[in-house]
């Protein structure tokens, strides 16, 4: 009996963990690098609000040009932050979230931030896939880039 | 060619290979060990959570692995009990391990350390020290870095601990 409900305990924190992984994010509401970069230099598309929800000295370091630092959504500072500032927008607002500090199976920022988000009710919103890091997966890939607070 | 001329070449010849042989047996072995291709680890002093100052170069002598971290970082998490284990193992034998966070401010950084019985310095890195080594878009990055404090090894990513011990270990032999 107790094993049982060891294997159970396990279980329940296994799947209540991967909850909160990049991982779980519907393919449906992910964007890739290249889409991205395309996206961003079609002239006459709405051009989407660009959201960094990692380490402020990565993003000092790099980031897409034009894009918000916010803070790490994995912390509930960042979250208030995130909220606070997509308040007053339209729930049809196209927002793109990103990260980028960490493998896309390890990321602690962009699920939840994506969850904040959809709880408001925006229906517009999708990740930037990076399977790596921001530096290999968009900066050394050659994307635009900037730099600064 | 005159028999004279064939007999001052070969002569010549004989005499230079002499003088190398000479000159070998007092060029020591390894002198070369440290190629001086190896880029220089740039320098740098910042603050450790103790409060007091940490300069890279002053650990010139040892060999340094420097860690790129945060807290926030899942797989940095999970190197760092190994880090603590690689630090007690090689401490005599002049291993020195610093771990450079990128938090954006000190205060888990602590709490992280107590908790983990981190026996090595940590520092608080910024962007301008990032970018001094390379960009450091994406954590954990850890350098090896040699006695002369040249980087001889960069590892992107979570590392095993077995990859890291057969690195360290022959650099510490030198």
């Amino acid at each position: 009996m107790k094993i049982v409900i060891i294997t159970f305990a396990v279980l329940f924190l296994m799947l209540r963990q991967a909850s909160g992984q990049a991982t779980s994010i519907p393919a449906s509401r992910q964007i890739a690098a290249e889409e991205l970069v395309k996206l961003l230099q079609r002239s006459g598309k709405e051009r989407p609000l660009l959201i960094q929800v990692g380490s402020h000295v990565l993003y000092a370091q790099a980031h897409i040009p034009g894009s918000e630092y916010i803070g790490p959504a994995s912390s509930e500072a960042g979250l208030q932050q995130l909220r606070k500032r997509v308040q007053s927008l339209s729930r049809t607002k196209f927002i793109v979230l990103y990260c980028g500090c960490c493998p896309w199976s390890h990321c602690p920022n962009v699920k939840p931030a994506d969850d904040a988000l959809q709880a408001m009710g925006f229906t517009n919103v999708k990740v930037l896939y990076l399977s790596d890091n921001f530096g290999a997966n968009w900066v050394e890939k050659g994307y635009p880039t900037a730099k600064g607070e | 060619m005159s028999a004279t001329r064939k007999l001052t070449i070969a002569g010549t010849a004989v005499a230079a290979l002499l003088l190398g042989v000479l000159l070998g047996k007092h060029i020591r072995p390894g002198s070369h060990s440290t190629p001086k291709q190896h880029p220089l680890a740039p320098d740098f002093t910042l603050t450790q959570l103790n409060g007091e100052q940490l300069t890279l170069s002053s650990y010139r002598g040892k060999v340094v692995l420097l860690d790129f971290w945060a807290t926030w970082c899942v797989p940095c998490r999970e190197e760092i009990p190994r880090f603590v284990e690689l630090q007690n193992k090689y401490s005599e034998r002049g291993l020195q391990i610093i771990g450079v966070s990128m938090d954006d401010s000190v205060d888990p950084v602590r709490a992280f350390a107590q908790q983990f019985h981190m026996n090595y310095p940590v520092v608080l890195g910024n962007a301008k020290l990032g970018e001094e080594y390379g960009g450091v878009l994406g954590l954990p990055i850890a350098f090896l870095l040699d006695q002369d404090g040249r980087i001889v090894k960069k590892h992107i990513g979570a590392t095993a601990i077995d990859v890291f011990d057969r690195e360290i270990a022959p650099l510490l032999s030198k």
